[in-house]
């Protein structure tokens, strides 16, 4: 029976610590904290973690990650919504049964992620990942355009119709943050499993050796498309999620800006392990809060701005100091700590190969 | 067995495509008709109907299809000869023609000093090409700052490259709406990103007969399409006979033979930044005087950059000037010719179109109609 590395023991032990102040949060962290920074942490988690699952191991860096995430909770609100007098007016307010809505809102958007994974399936490396960042644009402006199902003003409404086993997240905000915990644990688990499937396998493989896997009679195409259908699931997830967190719905929580927030999440974790997603999200948004909080509403002190120009020219650093992120940071320091020690383990994910231009 | 799979499902998409592709064409010619003859709602009801009924809005739309390519072309050739030669997305090409906008608003308003709405008589052909090369050069500095700096130490990371240039664009934009515009009409208060426009110079401001079906066309349009055709040439001649043109030519091809031939490429790479962040720069300007500088436009370029250049092929004058044509055909025939009645009067489906162009020329050819396979 192997132990693993101390690294390992090391990481298990800090992730075990992690899982139980997350569950502890409610009882130590102010409700704005557990509601703004954690709540949201965890989803956006989600959202990065379908980013990462895609790159990590299958050297796929999609920014079409944010656009699925706003068509799963456009589909939503367009779904739940009901016709009432004094209602809501807009979108199309179908007034589904909830549980029903939102099995069809996972089940649409993994749809239309396995359409566009179809579509980018033979395109590699920055071609992928220009290709994806046109999905999310071209959703963006299509929620915005198309005024039946949203528009560019809010679509509201969406939290007050939950499935029963939800219940009422919007007075009671602690079963959000639940709902989200055990999401984000369901994910995880969900992607370390999958990784070891015989499916998870071929799918590393189509990763670093394309052209030897095909020779082997494996399907590129297919593998590349199922694996970004599975991101669109993980994607669809985190979008129902932030749809009942914000409770409204505009194209910004898709747009431009937002497939950047999520790819910044995913950078400063980092692109090539799985928990640099929630590490990501919990470092981005307490920077946020921090930064936020500071600026005078005449924008930052001499070069003037916002939040953005910060986050810009941090996103800058990191890809330039440490392009694997926080994740990367922690892995060379262990590196550099055991210099003398017998080699580590073998971690699941192995280096990305260089993307073939 | 797959490989058969696949094959027929080649066989399908080329099928549907043409088939798409037909029902069009014969919709636009024939098809469509007015909301006068079969009342709101139909889904054949159009503003103008069909080619047949109404030759001159076709011709128009047509125009508008052809000018609008000019402008597309315009600011995607330069993306694309920054992709062509070092490989590199520029993701930050929206925020540039952004910030270009924005520079040459200011130069115009500071020359013409006639305040927010200026009229093009006010404008003299020197009021707009002067804001015009005042932009051109900053942005192209700019862009060659931003080489040098940020991308030239780490070559061939080209993922790192785009997300590097990932965090330009985020700044610059940032810092743009932070900043301007900063020419305001007296007693408004300044608010970042509001949408300014430049003007064309005054002999712009006319119709031009041109004989055909009736057509009186914006000459400001079709100049914009003359300076798209100007551009391409342009570019066509450096790349093709002048030297440097060649050493970029050589240098797409293949990098290290020509740097081994004693050819100093980065002096090559250096120019191809300068000349492709130019140029976003001086669509832009045109594109500001044909409509608006806008905050968000920054995305949109680069939308339109990144789809022109992954119909047309990376780094391929031919593939984005046809990448460009495309664009702007299925644009400007979508906006017009798709029925847009009914309660949502307002909705455009055209972006959905935008999708279908691009995913059925990568259904074919994943490397783009001109590309090289990668």
């Amino acid at each position: 029976m192997r132990l693993g590395s101390s690294k390992q023991i090391a990481e298990r032990a800090i992730g075990a610590g992690a899982l139980v102040v997350a569950a502890l949060a409610p009882f130590l962290f102010s409700d704005f904290f557990v509601n703004s920074i954690l709540t949201q942490a965890l989803i956006l988690g989600i959202g990065a973690a379908s980013l990462i699952f895609l790159s990590a191991y299958g050297g796929m860096i999609s920014l079409a990650q944010a656009g699925l995430m706003g068509i799963a909770g456009y589909a939503l609100a367009n779904m739940v919504t009901q016709r009432v007098p004094g209602g809501e007016t807009k979108g199309l307010l179908l007034g589904w049964d909830p549980t029903v809505a939102l099995i069809a809102a996972i089940l649409l958007t993994t749809a239309i992620g396995l359409v566009f994974g179809a579509v980018a399936s033979r395109s590699y490396g920055i071609y992928f990942l220009m290709l994806t960042l046109t999905y999310t644009v071209i959703a963006f402006l299509f929620v915005g355009s198309v005024t039946l199902i949203g528009g560019f003003s809010p679509v509201a409404g969406v939290d007050e119709y939950t499935p029963g086993f939800i219940g009422d997240i919007v007075n009671d905000r602690q079963r959000l943050y639940f709902i989200s915990l055990i999401a984000a644990v369901l994910v995880y688990v969900l992607v370390r499993y999958l990784v070891r499937t015989p499916f998870g396998i071929s799918f590393q493989g189509v990763r670093d050796e394309p052209v030897r896997m095909a020779s082997l009679g494996y399907n590129i195409a297919l593998h590349r498309t199922l694996a970004f259908g599975i991101g669109a699931f993980i994607a669809a997830l985190g979008g129902v999620l932030y749809a009942w967190w914000f409770g409204q719905l505009s194209p910004t929580i898709m747009g431009l800006d937002a497939t950047i927030q999520l790819l910044v999440i995913a950078v400063i974790g980092g692109l090539r392990r799985i928990e640099g997603a929630w590490l990501g999200a919990v470092a981005f948004l307490l920077i946020n809060n921090e930064v936020t909080n500071r600026i005078p509403a005449s924008g930052l002190p001499v070069i003037g701005g916002t939040f953005n120009t910060v986050i810009g020219f941090i996103f800058l650093a990191i890809v330039i100091v440490s392009p694997d992120g926080l994740m990367g940071l922690w892995d060379r320091l262990w590196e550099l700590a055991g210099r003398n020690r017998p080699p580590r383990g073998t971690a699941d994910a192995q280096p990305a190969t260089e993307a073939s231009g | 067995m797959s490989f058969r799979a696949e094959h027929v499902a080649r066989r399908l998409a080329l099928l549907a495509a043409a088939a798409a592709g037909a029902f069009a064409i014969v919709y636009i010619l024939f098809l469509a008709t007015t909301t006068d003859e079969f009342g709101q709602g139909n889904w054949r009801a159009t503003n103008f109907g069909s080619a047949v009924h109404n030759p001159q809005a076709f011709f128009e739309v047509l125009l508008d299809a052809l000018t609008f390519a000019g402008l597309l072309f315009i600011v995607a050739s330069g993306f694309s000869l920054i992709f062509g030669l070092m490989r590199v997305v520029n993701m930050a090409h929206g925020a540039f023609y952004l910030l270009g906008g924005y520079i040459a608003y200011e130069v115009q308003q500071r020359m013409t000093g006639s305040g927010f709405a200026l009229q093009s008589t006010d404008v003299s052909t020197l009021d707009w090409v002067v804001p015009w090369l005042v932009a051109m050069a900053c942005i192209g500095l700019f862009g060659l700052a931003v080489q040098q700096l940020l991308l030239r130490w780490n070559q061939g990371q080209d993922l790192r490259q785009a997300l590097i240039t990932i965090a330009v664009s985020v700044i610059v934009a940032d810092q743009v709406i932070a900043h301007f515009p900063r020419t305001v009409p007296a007693g408004t208060q300044q608010f970042g990103g509001n949408a300014v426009s430049l003007t064309w110079p005054g002999w712009t401001n006319q119709f031009v007969d041109l004989h055909v079906a009736g057509v009186s066309y914006s000459l400001a349009r079709l100049t914009m399409l003359a300076l798209g055709v100007g551009v391409g040439i342009a570019l066509w001649l450096w790349l093709q006979r002048t030297k440097t043109g060649m050493v970029i030519r050589a240098g797409v091809d293949d990098r290290q033979m020509t740097s081994a031939l004693g050819i100093n490429i980065q002096v090559t790479f250096a120019i191809a930044f300068l000349v492709g962040s130019a140029l976003a720069a001086f669509g832009a300007v045109v594109g500001g005087s044909q409509s608006s500088i806008a905050q968000g436009q920054d995305g949109q370029w680069l939308l339109f950059s990144l789809v022109v250049v992954i119909i047309g092929g990376m780094g391929s004058l031919a593939g984005a000037a046809v990448g460009s044509i495309m664009y702007g055909l299925v644009f400007s025939f979508a906006v017009a010719y798709l029925p847009t009645t009914g309660d949502n009067c307002c909705t455009q489906y055209s972006v959905v179109l935008t999708f279908v162009l691009m995913a059925l020329v990568l259904a074919f050819r994943p490397q783009g109609l001109f590309g090289k396979a990668a």
